[in-house]
């Protein structure tokens, strides 16, 4: 209610900066702060420091954090709008034989390859994070259930052709194992259960030889409207002729097959 | 039973659990849940009843029952089962699982751990336990439903009913690869009319519903229970049917249903 202050100009050689500065330009994708108003420049570098706090240093995709604010929002929206989601969850095959041959900075060249080859298979709308070691995951919003296996297998025929120039002269493939889980439309479910059953097909995916997609559909609840038609004509019927109750039975004659 | 319950040799005696589920709500699961137990109750088995909808089904809006400690205090480590199981007037055990459940983000790994051992525990002390789950698919159902050896659907006779009845026994029948559902027809009109609508059930999952074993879901005509004034009678005074009215059609229609369950689900080997 009182008259509003202006704030206390900030002094920006009083604020302890260094830090913040020098994580911001090891990362050549973010422009350094121009010096215009303190209060600019201070947006700028915090700006920054969000954008650095969600990604991964190694590949630049989303990291586990932001990847679980992306899924919680997902969750949301599928709750409300009773649209389908993807999950994907993908592992590299035999990623340690990578790094135990090649040394580990192959290991890393190797991870930002197959992240790059991710990028180039989704659209704008889908996230791609890396989930941990060389597991990445894929959040698909709006994505129906009959599309879903062409998607992943796109991903995972692509990985697959692509070869991967570690060292001068010297190109090598992987292939990946995906699994992935549709959300339940129309249903709250926590993300960790969403999570659980991805990664339960990812599991199956790699106990079944590895270099494949699994999928969990969702439950299909949908009533055609032929199922209707015949769920409902006998009753219908009965109702408009007014039938007497001793005629024969459909139960009976279901239950003894 | 499911692989969750599977008891050891040593509890050998254990309850047998049925889940109480339906496609639609406000179709009397709760109802059924309540009286059924009651009936149960009189004919000799030591009945729980237990809150399956984490904290969301009103069993006890039902029952009249105030509970100050659930299932939510068990959970939270703040009681010991013992302390959240109450006594209902039909004389059977009740377990609420509390408003402070809802609060929880459903059905996280950790609360569907709890639930199974909390349930495993009760076993061996009864020899039924209702599950009184929500309705439709969500996955807090489909859970519930998944720990129970046998499934119990009420339906009412109304096309929405049906069809959200049917979509239940789809989803029931292939993503949970379940065999037989047991049909409760609430609100009938005429004799017959639960059966007839059994059987139509069986007859379009028959046409439209493959499972991998190649047989659809059988289904299992229960028994009705007629259209009867005293029901609403007896959930506005929150008494149990069988105390407040014990002659009206739908309170002798439970004894039957509770008859038939006893004879041909809770049988002893």
């Amino acid at each position: 209610m009182s008259p509003s202050q202006a704030p206390a100009p900030i002094d920006l050689s009083s604020l302890r900066l260094d830090t913040a500065l020098a994580l911001l330009a090891q990362d050549e994708d973010l422009p350094l702060p121009a010096p215009e108003s303190p209060t600019g420049y201070l947006q700028h570098l915090i700006d920054g420091l969000c954008e650095l706090s969600l990604k991964d240093p190694l590949t630049g995709l989303a990291n586990r954090r932001q990847f679980r604010a992306v899924l919680e929002r997902e969750v949301d929206r599928v709750t409300r709008t009773g649209e389908s989601a993807l999950l994907l969850m993908l592992d590299i095959d035999r990623f340690k034989l990578v790094n135990d041959s090649h040394g580990h900075p192959a290991g890393d060249i190797v991870l930002q390859s197959v992240a790059n080859t991710l990028a180039n298979c989704v659209r704008p709308m889908d996230t791609l994070a890396r989930y941990g070691g060389e597991e990445f995951a894929v959040v698909l919003p709006g994505c129906q259930a009959a599309f879903g296996r062409a998607v992943a297998e796109r991903i995972r025929s692509i990985v697959e052709s692509t070869p991967i120039t570690i060292a001068p002269g010297v190109a090598i493939n992987v292939t990946v194992s995906i699994g992935g889980s549709f959300t339940l439309p129309w249903v709250r479910s926590p993300i960790s259960l969403w999570i659980e059953r991805a990664d339960h097909q990812l599991y199956r995916a790699k106990s079944e030889g590895r270099n494949r997609v699994c999928l969990d559909f969702p439950p299909d609840s949908t009533v055609s409207a032929e199922e209707k038609g015949l769920l409902f004509y006998d009753v219908q019927d009965q109702d408009d002729i007014g039938t007497s109750t001793d005629q024969s039975d459909p139960a009976d004659s279901a239950n003894r097959k | 039973m499911s692989e969750a319950l599977k008891t050891t040799p040593a509890e050998a005696v254990s309850a047998k659990v049925l889940a109480i589920t339906s496609g639609k709500g406000g179709v009397g699961k709760t109802f059924v849940a309540a009286n059924l137990a009651a009936a149960l109750t009189r004919r000799g088995q030591r009945v729980l009843v237990l809150d399956a909808d984490l904290g969301l089904a009103n069993l006890d809006v039902v029952l009249n029952l105030h509970p100050k400690v659930t299932l939510h205090d068990v959970f939270t480590g703040k009681a010991t089962v013992d302390e959240a199981i109450v006594k209902a007037p039909g004389g059977f055990s009740v377990l609420l699982a509390g408003s402070g459940m809802v609060e929880y983000s459903r059905l996280t790994p950790e609360v569907r751990d709890e639930f199974v051992r909390v349930l495993r525990s009760l076993l061996p002390r009864f020899d039924v336990v209702l599950l009184d789950t929500g309705a439709g698919i969500s996955d807090v159902v489909l859970f519930a439903v998944s720990l129970a050896g046998e499934v119990l659907l009420v339906a009412t006779p109304e096309p929405t009913s049906l069809t959200d009845a049917y979509a239940a026994i789809k989803v029931l029948s292939m993503q949970q690869k379940r065999r037989q559902v047991r049909m409760i027809i609430n609100q009938t009109v005429r004799p017959g009319d639960g059966r007839a609508i059994t059987g139509q059930l069986q007859q379009v999952l028959d046409r439209f519903v493959s499972t991998d074993t190649g047989r659809p879901v059988r289904l299992i005509h229960l028994g009705d229970i007629p259209a009867d004034p005293s029901v609403r009678d007896a959930v506005m005074r929150r008494q149990l049917l069988s105390i407040n009215n014990p002659n009206s059609p739908a309170a002798l229609a439970i004894a039957q249903l509770a008859n038939k369950i006893d004879e041909t689900v809770l049988i002893k080997a």
